[in-house]
């Protein structure tokens, strides 16, 4: 068993188990704190994956912002005084029903990924990916990275706009 | 034990994307539902990085991915924001008994 494969199968470990946390836990902040996991564990998947710079993206903004983000959404919805923070079952028919479209959609995508016959090329090694995706970024898709800030502006202008109290 | 190839990741990131799945299907908190979302967001993403690295490092996957994480962090700050107002208004989130926005 050589490294890479321990190293993908711990972080593999990590991230089902903690996004069975998130959907399965009946409170929410646990909800929260297990998404936390996913999410570096992804990133840990990204830097196996030769994208580091992604990585480091992925804890900054997911954990650093999304999740801080959420966290404020649960404790701003939720009144203090209640004994727990319960996320909100539906009823049983529901939950088996979710459950067996979930699993078939999944044997679905599996059966799919296993049967397609795909075109790995080799991959050659390199240290960063940085000036590659700087390049990309300022040629191929100038447009739309600006595109993309122009709506990280307009939407955070709007989330401001729309949870304003008292109008 | 078989080496890691490209469908490791993709499995991997089939079990994300059906966990993400069930949880929009079962969950009535409208916070709950958000981070479902979350879960198959990553799992679209691990898909691009691993088609992008075995593709011959080709870097269009990355930077697709990147901009999955910057739309990702939009429609968080809007959908908070959008839940904050529900709130305000019917003092709880659960998303089976809002039927309207304003009264």
């Amino acid at each position: 068993m050589s490294i890479i494969e321990i190293v993908f199968y711990c972080f593999a470990l990590i991230i089902v188990v903690s996004a069975m946390g998130v959907v399965f836990s009946h409170k929410l902040m646990y909800a929260a704190f297990s998404l936390l996991f996913t999410f570096f564990g992804v990133a840990g998947i990204y830097v196996l994956l030769n994208a580091d710079f992604l990585a480091v993206v992925q804890i900054m903004i997911y954990v650093g912002g999304i999740l801080v983000l959420i966290i404020f959404g649960i404790m701003l919805t939720t009144k203090v005084t209640d004994v727990e923070n319960i996320s909100g079952n539906t009823g049983k028919w529901i939950y088996a029903g979710s459950a067996l479209v979930a699993a078939i959609l999944f044997v679905v995508l599996v059966y799919t990924f296993n049967t397609t016959n795909w075109t790995v090329y080799s991959t050659p090694y390199r240290d960063t990916t940085i000036d590659l995706l700087g390049g990309a970024l300022l040629t191929k898709y100038v447009l739309t990275f600006f595109m993309a800030a122009v709506l990280l502006l307009i939407a955070f202008i709007g989330a401001a706009f729309i949870a304003k109290k008292g109008k | 034990m078989i080496p890691i190839t490209l469908n490791h990741f993709l499995i991997l990131s089939a079990i994300l994307f059906a966990l993400g799945i069930f949880g929009i299907a079962t969950r009535k908190n409208a916070i709950m539902i958000l981070m479902s979302i979350e879960l198959i967001l990553n799992s679209a993403n691990i898909n691009f990085v691993a088609f992008s690295k075995f593709n011959g490092f080709n870097i269009d996957g990355q930077v697709a991915a990147l901009f999955v994480i910057i739309l990702a962090a939009a429609e968080v700050a809007i959908a908070l924001a959008i839940i904050l107002n529900i709130y305000q208004n019917y003092k709880h989130i659960d998303v089976d008994e809002i039927k309207n926005l304003k009264e």
